[in-house]
């Protein structure tokens, strides 16, 4: 029987690069369960409750949107409208032409991967230079992130000392203290070159127009204080109705994500730098774009927006240990991208990537550790549903023929047959199963002894004995 | 794109339709935010022990005294850096005369500076957290691109308790950032690797 791509991935998938996965994963588990312990003695109820708001700002995302962007361009924000990638790329390229830069630094921001904007801009030749140390690596490697918090968790230190040797950052050293210092070194003299800065963004309050960007490493800040222009790539979903809603959200993603009860730099940005600030933009825009989200947002599946990119659920994902990001042939891996990856694909990628629900076991880890509290397991169940109807090949691939048991389960006589002689089954080598899915499914399991029949004859004992004692 | 905007405010509104008309568009949720304080952080003792406590576990360092702050740079071997002009005359006599305090940040000779001096708008004590907002920080690149900063809480600067009150006083600064800790990144292997972009070094001197 053909494998679904992902276990074939994940089949020949490097014995060091699984290890890497599975360990950077299982201590993301650990560290976020033991500071919301620590620290509430509720936790589950604040995730609900930012499941709520979520729910609530989506549910009503026409009326926060437009709220927001007046907030924001009353504060001096120049706001635009993206409505898929090209038309993003095409708008970002001409404010860069407008401010005649030559060397752009990004922050961190998995919606200009989403939309490919390095290759993009690389192309018409500017020098686009990615500022987070493991986006810093991946771009020096013609990477992609393997997980939207620990971008390079699938590479070890070896493999980026022997980049950086390449590059000519220094000498072969594989200390994560000398990676980190050549890479400051690096990239400070990159910031005070980029005229215009990018960065995504966290979240947005519609009550105020403020934006929120949180980074460890204080790139975006560099960016923000190098910089005389910025651009902020923001998907429409980002929004909180609220400045206090922001705390909900703050609370839960630094712990979710790394562990920590804030990231150290949360920054709140409402327009460009005051005037008695030396340094800064002096012109901000944000560019809100859509690119398939209103498609979600139509669909039963709506719920996924909520996502505020923690990472936590492929950290607690089997599936995602296992195979690693790029098993997910896509922009957003795990539990997360099995759900959001097929339907931000928009209907002309959704068949390739069809297949991507069916990687799951749907053992509900991820819903539990959602900050937003979303169904992922639900939704995972919905989209298998909406493959199924929509004839989606690539779901199908691997999924046993079930018309046998459909006939059998839907004529109780056939059915009553069948449990009593499939007992000749008990003793039949695997291999020679008179089933093909479970010849499959025996090559790496073993089936308990058959005991077809017993269950309707206990029964029937059983409703005597009731009837007599009545 | 107007065109683009039309064409999303549209797209929203057609997918939203069926639960806003049947009336099932989920509600804003009734909350408070004291369930958000995390009680142990915030602790029984005074509001700045607390906070210095707070600073620490992420590696930060609290003074109250401007030569205990003069010690630890000289220890770190960082005598040289840029300094607030309006903070020079009050640290100046305290820092003693081993330290070289630049009042102008010179884009030029990053390297130049190994400490930043600049003021703290503010100070959130459950978590440990250092509020720079851009009227009161006197260069962005003072309080970020030298190895240690030095932010100076003084005596007009809040002290909030928690998070969700700092939030309730952002206020229009156009920008406001809340510093938790040095810059760190545990990208290699997961290895906590501090001092990336941002000061390897966080300290606060509470001015009293
Ligand atoms: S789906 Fe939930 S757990 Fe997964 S990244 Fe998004 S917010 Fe985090």
């Amino acid at each position: 029987m053909k494998h679904q791509e992902i276990d074939t991935f994940s089949e020949v998938l490097a014995a060091d690069v699984k290890e890497a996965v599975r360990a950077g994963s299982a201590s993301g588990v650990s560290k976020r369960r033991e500071i919301l312990a620590a620290d509430f003695p509720d936790a589950n109820a604040i995730r609900e409750l930012a499941g709520q708001i979520k729910q609530h700002t989506l549910e009503h995302l026409d009326t926060y949107l437009e709220q927001a962007e007046q907030k924001m361009r009353a504060n001096g924000i120049q706001v635009h409208f993206a409505w898929d990638g090209n038309s993003a790329k095409e708008q970002i390229l001409e404010i860069i032409q407008q401010r005649k830069a030559r060397t752009i630094c990004k922050s961190k921001s998995m919606a200009s991967e989403e939309i490919e904007l390095n290759d993009f801009l690389t192309e018409k030749g500017y020098d686009m230079v990615e500022t987070d140390l493991g986006e810093f690596i991946l771009q020096l490697d013609e990477d992609h992130p393997s997980h939207v918090v620990k971008p390079i968790i699938h590479k070890n230190r070896r493999q980026i000392a022997k980049t950086f040797e390449k590059h000519g950052l220094g000498e072969y050293n594989d200390e994560p203290e000398v990676i980190t210092q050549r890479a400051r070194k690096h990239l400070r003299q990159k910031y005070l070159q980029g005229e215009v800065t990018m960065t995504g963004g966290n979240f947005i309050s519609a009550e105020s127009g403020r934006m929120v960007i949180v980074t460890n490493e204080g790139n975006s800040r560099f960016g923000l204080a190098g910089a005389k222009c910025h651009i902020a790539l923001i998907g429409i979903e980002k929004l909180v109705p609220t400045d206090r809603d922001l705390g909900v959200m703050l609370n839960l993603l630094g712990r979710s994500a790394t562990g920590q009860q804030l990231t150290v730099y949360t920054e709140f940005i409402s327009g460009p730098r005051s005037e008695s600030q030396p340094e800064g933009p002096e012109e901000m825009h944000v560019i809100l774009f859509n690119n398939n989200r209103t498609e979600v947002l139509a669909s039963d599946c709506r719920e996924i927006l909520r996502c505020i990119r923690c990472g936590a659920c492929m950290n607690v994902c089997p599936v995602y240990r296992q195979s690693s990001g790029h098993a997910y042939r896509s922009v957003y891996p795990g539990p997360l991208g099995a759900v959001l990856s097929p339907l931000l694909a928009g209907k002309a990628g959704y068949p390739e990537l069809a297949d991507l629900p069916k990687a799951s076991s749907l053992c509900g880890a991820c819903q539990e550790v959602c900050p937003v509290n979303i169904p992922i397991p639900d939704l995972l169940l919905r989209l298998r549903n909406k493959a199924k109807t929509e004839h989606a090949d690539k779901a199908a691939i691997g999924t046993p023929d079930m018309t046998l048991w459909s006939e059998l389960a839907t004529h109780p006589k056939v059915w009553r047959t069948a449990m009593k002689s499939a007992n000749l089954l008990n003793g039949l080598p695997y291999d020679m199963m008179p089933i093909a899915p479970l010849r499959a499914w025996t090559r790496q399991r073993t089936l308990p002894k058959w005991q077809g029949g017993k269950f309707r004859n206990w029964m029937k004992e059983h409703q005597k004995e009731r009837n007599h004692e009545r | 794109m107007s065109d683009d905007r039309s064409r999303i405010f549209a797209a929203i509104r057609e997918a939203l339709q069926p639960l806003q008309s049947a009336g099932k568009a989920s509600p804003y949720p009734d909350y408070e935010v004291g369930q958000l304080t995390s009680l142990p952080r915030l602790g029984a003792e005074e509001s700045w022990q607390a906070f210095a406590r707070n600073l620490a576990a992420v590696n930060g360092h609290a003074y109250e005294k401007i030569e205990e702050c003069a010690a630890f740079l000289q220890e770190h071997g960082v005598t040289e850096g840029y300094c607030d002009p309006e903070l020079i005359d009050r640290l100046r006599e305290g820092l003693g005369s081993a330290f070289t305090l630049h009042p102008e940040f010179d884009r030029a000779s990053l390297e130049r500076y190994s400490f930043g001096i600049t003021k703290a708008s503010g100070i959130i004590v459950e978590s440990g957290t250092i509020i720079l907002k851009d009227r009161g920080t006197s260069n962005r690149l003072g309080a970020l691109a030298p190895w240690v900063h030095v932010a100076v809480l003084t005596e007009e600067a809040p002290i909030f308790s928690t998070m969700s009150e700092a939030l309730a006083e952002l206020g229009d600064d156009p920008n406001v950032i809340w510093v938790t800790g040095p810059s760190k990144t545990a990208d290699v292997e997961g290895i906590l690797i501090e001092g990336v972009h941002g000061p390897g070094q966080q300290l606060c001197l509470h001015l009293s």
